[in-house]
């Protein structure tokens, strides 16, 4: 019952926020950055169990493309992508818990939207993953297209953007349907499982996921629409922009080194014999741009070599080596077709 | 220091410093100016802070548009139309729903399984005792995840739904049954219900005061049954009979028509009260035990029988120690509803401090609003009870 032990962090997190905000002094939230350098450790808000982004392996290791995340910013920050601990979050706690300051880092698959942008006291630091709403249903129904679903029962995780993109889909279409929200991720799957819904509706990387976790995944198959943009990516208190910066340049060292082919396993080689300016800029043999962003000039060495490029990231969480079996679609570099795109280091 | 006499304004007395009055009124007054002070500076500060950090305050967001759904609405709702302030109603809807609900079902339990705990049969005590022990002693959380996933959940699918005469139905997704619509007309039936219930409350005052005056009883309550059954049933049939059921029917995924207990509500309905009767069990059992025997002893020797030296003379006595206790079950109860969010019950917390929250990242606004909400709510159902006791208490003559 993991239910008990997480429960209170919704309320630990208002009230924190409310105290902070009531009797803290009157700045705003600055130098996460010297904060988590003189902590020792990075903290870092990940999903409450979803397997390809967040979820624990069998030694109780946390493991997924959020969690690589994480660790490839305390491997910037420190050289050590080991040092890092993940707090699990459901949807509904989240921004609470980043607004409060009981992480440095949410890397919690959120999208990307302007009213989280602009009026939640966060910034989104890149997009780690280009995703889209899908529709999951049980095979038996004989049900091809997410427009026969008039009158349906609809399982969705509340407090997420999928929530509110239902009602908007269904709207559009002229069609009516029950709505079951639940708290987190694994209840609405076992509400799907258990025949209280038609549908399970999330994101469709999340679906995929969900979907071997079924009694019988067999039995249940993902529809071809997808009903929305949902770009996730990792996000940050507003007004630290060092920090911000930090965060988006950690991404964009992971996507230049896979652009490079500049991987875990070359990546020394390629440190000691760079075969471009490019790549001798990214692995710090030239210039102080780490010095520029108060990193060491071997930040981005440190991310390739603890965590991997994002390539690598990818395959081995969602992708062809990972029970997900994701293509890269959407996420692949952009001079593959996709929309991954690192600005230059220079 | 010297001063003249005529300078002493009020005889026998010094300075105003020195009136106790005057200093008691000063420091109220500072008082005061210090409390209101702290808070003002208090939300002075949080509105700086949030507005430094770039979180949007305010409650203008509860005129925006919620767009999203809600699985149980008692009053007026659209996912497309309606807005975050509207989610807060139907929020509080459904948690004083399933708060009533509740309380009604674990008084009941509670009073019978408290008497049963007394009972001078061995297996029916014992029982209760059991039920009192396990149901006590176990974490209401895991209660309520047992009612709806153990339990529950095993119901089977809307297409092999139980049924009973075609129109009832039991399935995963609850229990559907035919739905009244109320035609022209219909109102007079309330009206006629209303006016019987006037009516048996006269009746049990005059029938009170004639057996003070006279000794002479009354049969009250068949009197009051008749004129509760039988009045509004003579109107219905009187005024034609103006209601028409709307049956459910399967089509596409769900039953269309008729109305739905959701199996959240009911999960969560059974789960607060089992647990809560189990400790009103234990309030009614302590507040008969407190009678003392001689009050038995006396209804005895006055040769009332048993039922009725309980009703009159045993209850009464054991309502005093039993109210205030009970009340604090009732607030448990209430408060305790809110872990209707772990099942998917759209309670205020679960739809207001929660999806409403989420969406509008207003934590300190919702969170204020519904801690008011309980707060309210358990002040007043505390005020009724304290309203109810004083009733109840032992009138001094």
């Amino acid at each position: 019952m993991n239910m008990t032990t997480k429960k209170p962090w919704t309320w630990a997190s208002a009230a924190g926020l409310a105290l902070l905000a009531t009797l803290g002094p009157s700045t705003s939230f600055a130098a996460t950055l010297d904060d988590v350098k003189s902590r020792g450790q990075l903290r870092c808000g990940v999903s409450d169990g979803l397997a390809g982004f967040s979820s624990p392996n069998a030694q109780g290791q946390w493991q997924g493309i959020d969690v690589d995340f994480c660790r490839a910013v305390a491997a910037a920050v420190f050289g050590d992508p080991d040092k890092v601990s993940f707090a699990a979050l459901t949807a509904k706690e989240r921004f609470t818990a980043l607004q409060s300051g009981e992480v440095d880092l949410l890397s919690r698959n959120s999208t990307w939207t302007a009213s989280r942008d602009n009026a939640m006291g966060l910034t989104f630091a890149g997009v780690t993953f280009y995703d889209g709403q899908g529709m999951m249903v049980r095979k038996d129904l004989g049900v091809s297209s997410a427009k026969e679903l008039d009158g349906a029962s609809v399982c969705v995780i509340s407090g997420t953007t999928t929530e509110l993109n239902l009602a908007d889909y269904f709207r559009a279409n002229d069609m009516d349907y029950n709505g079951v929200s639940f708290d987190e991720t694994d209840q609405s799957a076992a509400g799907f499982d258990s025949g209280r819904c038609d549908v399970l509706t999330s994101d469709s990387s999340q679906l995929a996921a969900l979907r071997l976790q079924l009694a019988d995944p067999e039995s249940a198959v993902i529809l071809p629409e997808r009903i929305s943009k949902e770009p996730l990516g990792p996000a940050v208190r507003q007004g630290d922009e060092q920090w911000m910066k930090v965060v988006r340049w950690t991404l964009y060292a992971m996507l230049n080194a896979e652009e490079s082919g500049i991987n875990s396993d070359n990546i020394d080689e390629m440190r000691d014999s760079p075969k471009t300016p490019d790549d001798a800029r990214l692995l710090g043999r030239d210039g102080n741009f780490g010095e520029q962003m108060g990193l060491s000039n071997d930040w981005a060495y440190n991310i390739i070599k603890g965590v991997g490029n994002y390539g690598e990231i990818f395959e081995r969480n969602v992708g062809m080596d990972s029970p997900l079996t994701l293509e890269r679609g959407e996420n692949a570099l952009w001079n593959d077709g996709g929309l991954q795109y690192g600005m230059p280091v220079r | 220091m010297l001063r003249p006499s005529v300078s002493i304004p009020r005889r026998g007395r010094g300075p105003l410093w020195r009136d106790p009055a005057v200093r008691a009124l000063f420091f109220q007054v500072m008082l005061l100016a210090m409390v209101l002070g702290a808070i003002g500076f208090l939300i002075h500060n949080t509105m700086t802070n949030l507005d430094a950090r770039g979180i949007r305050t305010g409650f203008e967001f509860l005129d925006h548009r919620a767009g999203f759904p809600v699985s149980q609405t008692l009053i007026d709702y659209s996912s497309n139309t309606s807005t975050y302030g509207r989610t807060f109603l139907v929020g509080l809807a459904n948690t004083l729903l399933v708060s009533a609900l509740g309380i009604v079902a674990a008084t009941i339990i509670g009073f019978l399984v408290g008497l049963a705990r007394l009972s001078p049969n061995w297996l029916l005590a014992r029982l209760a005792g059991v039920y009192v022990e396990i149901f006590r002693n176990i974490p209401l959380l895991l209660q309520i995840l047992f009612w709806y996933f153990a339990v529950l959940r095993t119901l089977p699918s809307p297409r092999q739904s139980l049924s009973l005469l075609d129109s009832f139905y039991l399935n995963v997704r609850g229990l559907i049954m035919p739905a009244p619509e109320a035609q022209a007309g219909f109102m007079a039936t309330p009206l006629a219900l209303a006016a019987a219930v006037v009516g048996v409350i006269a009746l049990a005052i005059i029938a009170r005061r004639r057996q003070a005056a006279t000794g002479q009883q009354w049969p009250v309550l068949p009197l009051s049954l008749l004129l509760l059954i039988g009045l509004p049933l003579a109107t219905f049939w009187m005024t034609g009979a103006p209601l028409e059921w709307s049956t459910p029917e399967l089509s596409g995924f769900n039953f269309r028509g008729g109305m739905q207990v959701l199996p959240e509500l009911v999960a969560l309905w059974l789960a607060l009260s089992i647990y809560t009767a189990a400790f009103i069990a234990e309030i009614v059992r302590s507040g008969i035990q407190s009678v003392p025997h001689g009050q038995t002893e006396a209804a005895r020797s006055l040769s009332l029988p048993g039922r009725l030296t309980m009703r009159r003379i045993v209850i009464p006595q054991a309502m005093r120690v039993m109210v205030p206790q009970v009340t604090s079950q009732y607030l448990n109860l209430i408060k305790n509803s809110s872990l209707a969010t772990a099942i998917g019950y759209p309670d205020l917390v679960a739809v207001f401090a929660g999806t409403t929250l989420n969406q509008t990242g207003q934590a300190i606004e919702v969170m204020t609003m519904t801690m008011l909400v309980y707060l309210s709510i358990s002040l007043i159902v505390s005020a009724l009870m304290n309203l109810y006791n004083a009733r109840m208490s032992l009138k001094e003559r």
